[in-house]
């Protein structure tokens, strides 16, 4: 196997997932709804009571809608990482994961090629989102529309490989309510995607600790900067990190040897 | 690129391999021993049996011959080549059909063909070409603009056996490949991959619980709770046994009647 081959392979996957994507209009109408209602009805009842002070990046006093822009783009990319694992188990179970794995290709190049062609969808359900938010004024300076794109593959990576090594992990990945339950409503609440940490700080200290922790508080922070082209060093950083992580988890989980499919198939 | 195109040219084998040779197979789930101390060697040109109830170990076997996972102890070689130490070398020269359909409905033949192909890293032309004439040979080629949900059960096993073959493997593992199909398709697919055994020399393993799946002159493995009962060519296996039918001698071997 040659480097050409490494690439068609790697076209093959992401395009593939760019047909699915096409086909799955539901998928992508809900994708669309459900930050809008965040940005439509949630911020508009919730402006009054929050008060969102000076903060960086943000110069100005902001509209409690500006605020959770990145939140809401963060939370697409979650939502997006969670349903390709669910996909993934679902897959699996369907045998179409098994198709993937028989390639003679090295199993952690078809793990981040698959991670990569999520990442890509995720991305243009971002941007698609911001099209239309546009007009409900979250207007960043246009540059930041391009700088948000490096934080945006960055945090995109790091869900989806979150999302790739529950696959491999948790048995009881049945259901989507299962993951809303304990992955994505822990994660999203617990971040500082509908707060400032430190009015978190003000409420429980432990409570902010565990959101400082939180790798989504991060991936939110990240987006939010380079929204406004800057970059907050920590949470690069710490997504980084986590990327790295993450992806060794996934790619440990999958591995024929030592993983924990072999356990996962007897059950 | 043309035909040199490494990812589809002829594949060098081992001189004298067995297209799959299996030894010392041991396999456990927890507590569970999936499959104890299997052996089976399959030669080109040979259309192989596997014959087994649900449980028996079939779909494990393939797991592990396929890699899903590895096999702790025993060794399985395709071709000469280790499954574990050259895994790549092994993956490309089988062609795989699973139990469950893994076609993507949604999308047509040839997009699923396509899809395959890259995975294998063949150039685009080159897919096109080979998915012309594996849709050819299996008479779906006017089929291939339809998306898979349309097709018929029997139909779309055709279309995962002709996806197998995208990329001239030396051998086809088929595991079950007529679940659910009526008997018309089941004999439709039997006959047609009966001829590509015969014409391309492929090494075939047909995975089955049916034992009229099975036809005289053929190789035939008998598989029970995880262990190799019976293992040769059908009058062999009935002489061993002390029977005149393969199904007195699964009936006598395993201690239950066969499904039909």
């Amino acid at each position: 196997m040659t480097p050409i081959h490494y690439f068609r392979c790697f076209v093959g996957i992401v395009w593939r997932e760019g047909l699915r994507f096409v086909h799955q209009q539901e998928r992508f109408l809900s994708a669309m709804v459900r930050p809008l209602v965040w940005l439509f009805i949630f911020a508009a009842g919730f402006r009054s009571v929050l008060g969102v002070s000076i903060i960086p990046p943000y110069e100005t006093y902001i509209t409690y809608e500006v605020y959770i822009a990145p939140g809401l783009m963060a939370m697409i990319q979650l939502f997006n990482g969670m349903q390709s694992s669910l996909s993934m188990v679902y897959d699996r179970e369907m045998g179409s994961m098994r198709t993937l794995l028989v390639s003679p290709l090295p199993r952690w190049f078809l793990l981040v090629c698959k991670l990569l062609a999520g990442v890509a969808v995720s991305v243009i359900q971002v941007y698609a989102f911001l099209a239309i938010a546009w007009f409900w004024d979250i207007q960043p300076p246009l540059v930041g529309l391009l700088t948000v794109l490096p934080a945006l593959i960055l945090s995109g990576l790091m869900l989806g490989a979150l999302g790739m090594f529950l696959s491999s992990a948790i048995k009881q990945l049945e259901n989507f309510a299962g993951i809303m339950n304990f992955v994505i409503f822990p994660m999203f609440f617990a971040s500082s995607a509908l707060y400032p940490l430190w009015k978190m700080k003000e409420s429980s200290l432990l409570l902010y600790n565990i959101c400082w922790a939180n790798p989504f508080t991060h991936a939110v922070e990240l987006i939010r900067f380079a929204f406004y082209g800057q970059i907050n060093w920590l949470s690069l950083a710490y997504v980084a990190v986590a990327t790295v992580v993450f992806l060794g988890l996934a790619i440990y989980g999958y591995d024929p040897g030592r993983g924990l499919i072999t356990r996962k198939a007897g059950a | 690129m043309g035909h040199s195109d490494p990812a589809l040219t002829q594949h060098q084998n081992r001189e004298g391999a067995a297209a799959l040779e299996v030894s010392g197979l041991t396999h456990d789930f927890g507590s569970t021993r999936a499959l104890d101390d299997v052996a089976v060697a399959i030669h080109p040109g040979d259309f192989t049996v596997l014959l087994g109830q649900n449980g028996a170990g079939k779909t494990t076997l393939y797991s592990l011959v396929t890699r899903l996972y590895n096999n702790r102890t025993g060794a399985i070689e395709i071709f000469g080549y280790d499954v574990r130490r050259d895994s790549s070398q092994a993956l490309t020269r089988i062609g795989v059909v699973f139990q469950q359909p893994t076609l993507d409905l949604d999308l047509t033949v040839e997009q699923n063909l396509h899809y395959h192909a890259a995975l294998h890293g063949i150039s685009r032309g080159q897919a096109q070409e080979r998915l012309e004439e594996e849709l050819t040979r299996s008479s779906l080629i006017n089929r291939r603009h339809h998306k898979i949900r349309q097709l018929s059960g029997g139909q779309r096993r055709r279309v995962e056996i002709s996806r197998a073959l995208m990329h001239r493997p030396n051998m086809l593992l088929l595991d079950e490949p007529t679940v659910g199909l009526d008997i018309g398709s089941r004999q439709d697919i039997l006959d047609h991959v009966r001829s590509l055994c015969r014409e391309d020399g492929l090494a075939v393993l047909w995975a089955t619980h049916l034992i009229d799946e099975i036809d005289e002159g053929e190789q035939v493995v008998i598989l029970d709770e995880g262990k190799v009962l019976a293992a040769g060519g059908v009058e062999e296996v009935c002489k061993q046994a002390g029977t005149a039918t393969i199904r007195e001698a699964f009936t006598t071997l395993v201690g239950k009647e066969p499904e039909v």
